[in-house]
């Protein structure tokens, strides 16, 4: 092995057959065209990663470096993660459950939003690869982070969105001087625009030839999640989905967790929320199937969860059904309830994704999914001041009015009399 | 005879030809038959007991055979076969 190689991160392998590959830029199997994903050793792992030392390190996503597929020091977005797990006894009230936690990605460092959990991997890892130009395939915010973390560590980059996506996130990508292109369609041929420039070009597209190590920063939230619970596994946990990465990656550092002793093994049911105008997995899901039918034309507000071909949906779908979770779905009106209802609970303004979310999450336990009596945790995954457009005029207007004591106290008066009444 | 699309990967299997011909009435007679003159191409599309492996997709005139009758979809004279791996992203 080159001396350089990290002793814990050993090869990348094929999720289907099994056969292993170098750790190279790379994402799926020559034999049967299944997703690569990294592999490590966990015998030497486990003698080395205690909580001890966990919880002496610097409270960033890299403090579980051990199990983050780069081979040297992380030199791209080191700042990043340990975001809030926040109690919230109201939304827990209005939920109708026990107790419920928002781990809150939406102030997450720098882009607010939980793919800088990815990008800091991809990026990293980039580097070791040698990568001058990186770039992506982007619903939004993961545009957003490659775009900044990819100015501050000096590399060139590329973003590629569906040229209608909202004003701040298209904004939130400029800003940082990157190569912004916006083409006309929907995410899913984006993608296999950039998997065909990905072949030509040579870049290091992190959700493409880089998949492998930038689908594996998502496991960071699910640590983070069970030491802030205090070294536990939550009973559920809601997870939107839209490739279905997110929710295959939360479980699988859950099982991590346990298999290295970290946590005890507990039954943990895992769910997935999707918007009903994309929702190739729920249908699935709820089909009791596994083969999960592409959406051609996805119509929702919640723009970064439209992936009509979801990479991970097959593995998301067993996920679920090996923990005992369900899927659910939501309309544009109830996603927009589901932002208010988060917002005017817990204080936290998500972005729709979290609107989804959080509407699922109360269908659940409607459905009995999640009983009244148990513990929930809503992955929220972006900030809410990225996609204004979907709840402008939706939250009230401000009552204007000059500034003079007798108008505002005749406001206050109209209002208390329309209190009364 | 349907022709077949051969995506990259797989060329090298038929000598580097994109578009190739075999004989059959469904895709399952379609996969043997291209089996006999591409030795070795059935098992880069099929797992172990003849299904279409799932992260390769199969088009019967742009129809995914998964929502058709996946190996048993039939297949007429001048029926246009792709088969595409699955383009993993997002």
């Amino acid at each position: 092995m080159d001396k350089n190689s990290s002793p814990y991160f050993t090869s990348l392998k094929c999720r289907e057959c099994g056969r292993l590959y170098p750790k190279q830029a790379i994402h799926v199997c020559d034999f049967d065209f299944g997703p690569l994903e990294a592999a490590y050793d966990y015998e030497a792992i486990r003698p080395v990663l205690t909580r001890k030392l966990i919880e002496s390190r610097p409270q960033t996503m890299w403090r579980y470096r051990e199990l983050l597929p780069i081979d040297g020091e992380p030199t791209v977005g080191t700042q990043v993660g340990f975001t809030p797990l926040v109690k919230s006894d109201r939304l827990a009230k209005a939920l109708g459950v026990r107790e419920a936690y928002v781990k809150n990605d939406t102030v997450n460092y720098p882009t607010l939003s939980f793919k800088d959990r990815v990008v800091s991997v991809a990026l990293s890892r980039a580097r070791e690869l040698g990568f001058k130009i990186v770039a992506c395939a982007s619903t939004g915010n993961l545009a957003n982070s490659v775009a900044a973390n990819a100015a501050a560590a000096g590399l060139q980059s590329y973003v590629l969105i569906p040229a209608d996506l909202e004003q701040g996130k298209v904004l939130g990508s400029l800003v940082y001087g990157t190569n912004v292109i916006g083409i006309h369609g929907a995410y899913d041929q984006v993608n296999r625009l950039c998997s065909e420039i990905a072949g030509k070009y040579g870049w290091g597209f992190v959700n493409v030839n880089l998949r492998p190590y930038y689908a594996e920063g998502s496991k960071s939230m699910g640590f983070e999640i069970c030491e802030q619970l205090g070294w536990k596994i939550p009973q559920h946990t809601v997870v939107p989905m839209a490739s279905g990465s997110l929710l295959t990656k939360i479980h699988k550092a859950y099982s991590e967790f346990t298999k290295l002793g970290l946590v005890e093994a507990a039954p943990h049911k895992v769910h997935g929320a999707q918007a009903t105008g994309c929702s190739p997995i729920s249908a699935a899901m709820k089909k009791g199937v596994d083969i999960v039918k592409p959406v051609p034309k996805p119509q929702t507000i919640a723009k970064s969860l439209a992936i009509g071909t979801p990479a991970d949906g097959y593995y998301a779908i067993h996920t679920m059904n090996e923990t005992g979770g369900s899927a659910e779905d939501c309309t544009d009106e109830e996603i927009v309830e589901g932002i208010k209802l988060l917002a005017e609970t817990a204080g936290i303004f998500a972005e729709t994704a979290g609107g989804v979310t959080t509407a699922c999450a109360k269908k659940l336990v409607e459905t009995g999914k999640i009983g009244a009596d148990d513990s929930v945790v809503l992955c929220i995954t972006g900030h809410g001041l990225k996609t204004q457009e979907a709840i402008i005029g939706k939250c009230g207007e401000p009552r204007l009015i000059n500034p003079s004591l007798r108008e505002f106290e005749a406001l206050i008066a109209g209002e208390a009399a329309t209190f009364k009444s | 005879m349907p022709t077949i699309r051969i995506p990259t990967p797989l060329r090298k299997l038929t000598n580097e030809q994109e578009v190739v011909q075999a004989a059959g009435l469904n895709i399952e007679e379609i996969i043997a038959d291209l089996d006999k003159n591409f030795p070795g191409l059935k098992e880069r599309i099929c797992d172990e007991n003849g299904n279409v492996r799932r992260f390769v997709n199969v088009f019967v005139n742009d129809e995914d055979i998964r929502f058709l009758d996946e190996k048993a979809t039939a297949v007429n004279e001048g029926d246009e076969i792709s088969i595409v791996p699955a383009i993993a992203g997002g």
